[in-house]
């Protein structure tokens, strides 16, 4: 990374400065780095191997989608929201679909929210999956990674089935969901869920008792309560650190209040605990989807209501009415009246919120989006302050950070 | 809900002369205050009992050009104990400097530092204000109203220079906003007339 003539300038000076107590190293760990997650820029100041200071450079993946969603309708918006935290996708569009419906005081269809659930559960341990396998890789466990993916592609199949894509779905839109879930992917999915607990043990088996892993994990990055409700964590980070709050219970959203789970609350707020809270949420979202699968009614899956939701393919070639909606829709878009609204949803990573403000027209006159990443990502020169250099990956591992949602 | 208008109450009690406006919308304590009161605000709800907000969500502002006072600046804090968020925001015009708010949440430096970033609003006792989600060397604030959508420079390798140079933006084809919002609501007189009817 080529440092600029102003910067240069200013970490002379602050090497200057040091030169006459001690000398410390600056490093530059990114933004081409395999354990930076991404396209994460790190500064690390360093005295022998002890890291001083640490500080982030965000904004290498940044693409300005909160200006793009002021220029686009509602419906547009949504996939901007797969490209955010991309390794849960339909976790974010939830955000801003319940922000929309909340807006508008549409009623969603309970087929709908169940399906809706079943994804976010799917996304969640998609999430988790990834980030507990790649953290085993920053500290050098390679096996995990390789079984881990298996069942992420397996997963993204069941992305792919419902809504024609494994990544960037498109797929919940403002009043319930695309398409209704293809025939057979129920049982699919149920067949998963048996086999997966098998594979969470044996991933478990890799990792947890694991003597190097241990080393490596437990103790690091040690947030206590306090600090991480000042840091405004969430998510895992917030119960790793034994605060026992996660949106789904506490300001039940969907149909969140009709299943039963537990939330996994960690003692020690390190590395290791982290870690633990995300095996068990595994579990716990395990256990949802086969609620979901056993409870779910059918019916329609979007709201009736044609001044928002497409009418379906086949009235298109026999309903003038239904031609010009369709016309509509995908033109002007459907208007949002003017309101102000935040809406959070626990996303796999924390808190993702969004903030929307509408004036009466079809597109979106402001929409900040909070990433819970960002605020995690801010923390990190608290959490490796005094740590070794070796630590920095274990850590950021942990926090699991996504770049597409932090530089937005 | 009942617990979330008692809450209101006692906010309103309490900073009687601070706040201008409070209502509830969706289920989150909306308070319009002044600028120069933030700090104030701030502090009381997060350390009062009654109220203990104690996690900053976000800051954000939003740009209204053709307002006089020009930035929003909203301020979202949730409750664990009470399970309830609140909404806190202000007007500023455009050189008007607002008071930090890293003494009280340290989350608030990059929430800051962003703001700054996107529109330019500049905070009092902020140890770090730089740029945080553009790039090195930018200039102007994206998420203002009259900034561009395309912006102002592209980049590209070049390949007689051997690095990566800066340019004006080049567009092929004009930016084009459709306006597809429907005339066809009808005119007014005969929405009037309709109304009648019925």
């Amino acid at each position: 990374m080529r440092v600029l003539g102003k910067e240069q300038n200013i970490l002379r000076n602050k090497q200057k400065k040091m030169t006459k107590e001690k000398k410390t190293l600056n490093l530059n760990f990114g933004p081409q780095h395999p354990a930076a997650h991404g396209v994460l820029r790190l500064i690390l100041e360093l005295d022998g191997e002890v890291v001083e200071h640490a500080d982030p450079h965000i904004g290498l993946l940044h693409r300005g989608t909160e200006k793009l969603i002021e220029n686009k309708t509602y419906i547009q918006a949504i996939p901007y929201f797969d490209r955010l935290d991309y390794v849960a996708p339909m976790n974010q569009e939830h955000a801003f679909a319940l922000a929309i419906e909340k807006i508008l005081n549409v009623e969603v269809p309970i087929r709908a929210q169940f399906i809706r659930v079943m994804f976010c559960e799917i996304g969640r341990i998609l999430s988790h999956i990834l980030n507990i396998t790649t953290q085993a890789l920053d500290v050098g466990a390679l096996t995990p990674s390789l079984w881990g993916f298996e069942e992420r592609e397996t997963l993204m199949t069941f992305y792919e089935r419902v809504s024609g894509s494994r990544l960037h779905a498109n797929y919940f839109r403002a009043g319930g969901v695309h398409q209704d879930i293809p025939r057979g992917l129920d049982e699919d999915i149920a067949k998963f869920c048996q086999k997966f607990p098998k594979i969470i043990d044996d991933l478990e088996t890799l990792l947890t008792d694991n003597r190097i892993f241990k080393q490596r994990n437990v103790d690091i990055g040690i947030v206590s309560k306090q600090d991480a409700l000042d840091y405004s964590f969430s998510g895992v980070m917030l119960r790793g650190s034994g605060v026992p709050w996660d949106l789904r219970k506490s300001q039940s959203y969907e149909c969140y209040d009709q299943f039963d789970f537990k939330i996994p609350v960690g003692k020690n707020g390190d590395c290791y605990d982290r870690y633990l809270c995300r095996v068990e949420e595994m579990r716990e979202s395990v256990k949802i989807i086969n609620q979901c699968l056993a409870q779910i009614p059918s019916g329609p899956i979007k709201t009736l209501d044609a001044k928002i939701t497409p009418p379906p393919k086949k009235e298109l070639k026999e309903s003038m009415e239904a031609l010009i909606h369709h016309f509509k829709l995908f033109t002007e878009g459907y208007r949002v009246k003017k309101d102000e609204i935040y809406v959070a949803v626990e996303a796999p990573k924390g808190e993702f919120g969004v903030y929307l403000i509408s004036d009466g027209s079809s597109k979106p006159y402001k929409c900040k989006i909070r990433a819970p990443g960002f605020s995690h990502l801010q923390a990190m020169d608290y959490l490796i302050k005094g740590h070794m250099l070796a630590d920095v990956p274990a850590v950021l591992g942990s926090m699991d950070v996504v770049f597409g949602e932090i530089d937005r | 809900m009942n617990n979330l208008s008692d809450l209101e109450k006692t906010i309103n009690s309490e900073l009687t002369t601070k706040i201008k406006s409070s209502k509830i919308n969706h289920k989150i304590i909306c308070l319009n205050i002044e600028s120069d009161d933030l700090l104030e605000v701030i502090l009381f709800i997060k350390n009062n009992n009654k109220t203990k907000f104690k996690q900053l969500i976000d800051i954000t502002a939003v740009d209204y050009p053709e307002k006089e006072r020009r930035f929003k600046l909203v301020y979202l804090l949730l409750s664990h104990e009470f399970n309830s968020r609140i909404l806190i925001d202000f007007s500023i015009n455009e050189n008007e400097i607002v008071s930090s708010l890293t003494s009280v949440f340290p989350s608030s430096n990059w929430m800051e530092r962003e703001v700054f970033d996107m529109y330019g609003v500049k905070f009092k006792d902020h140890p770090d204000l730089r740029r945080i989600l553009t790039d090195y060397g930018f200039e102007g604030h994206p998420l203002r109203k009259d900034f561009p959508l395309t912006g102002h420079n592209e980049v590209r390798y070049s390949e007689d220079e051997k690095k990566v140079i800066y340019e004006p933006v080049k567009l092929e084809q004009n930016y084009r906003n459709f306006d597809y919002e429907s005339p066809w609501e009808g005119t007014e007189y005969i929405k009037k007339q309709t109304k009648k009817n019925d």
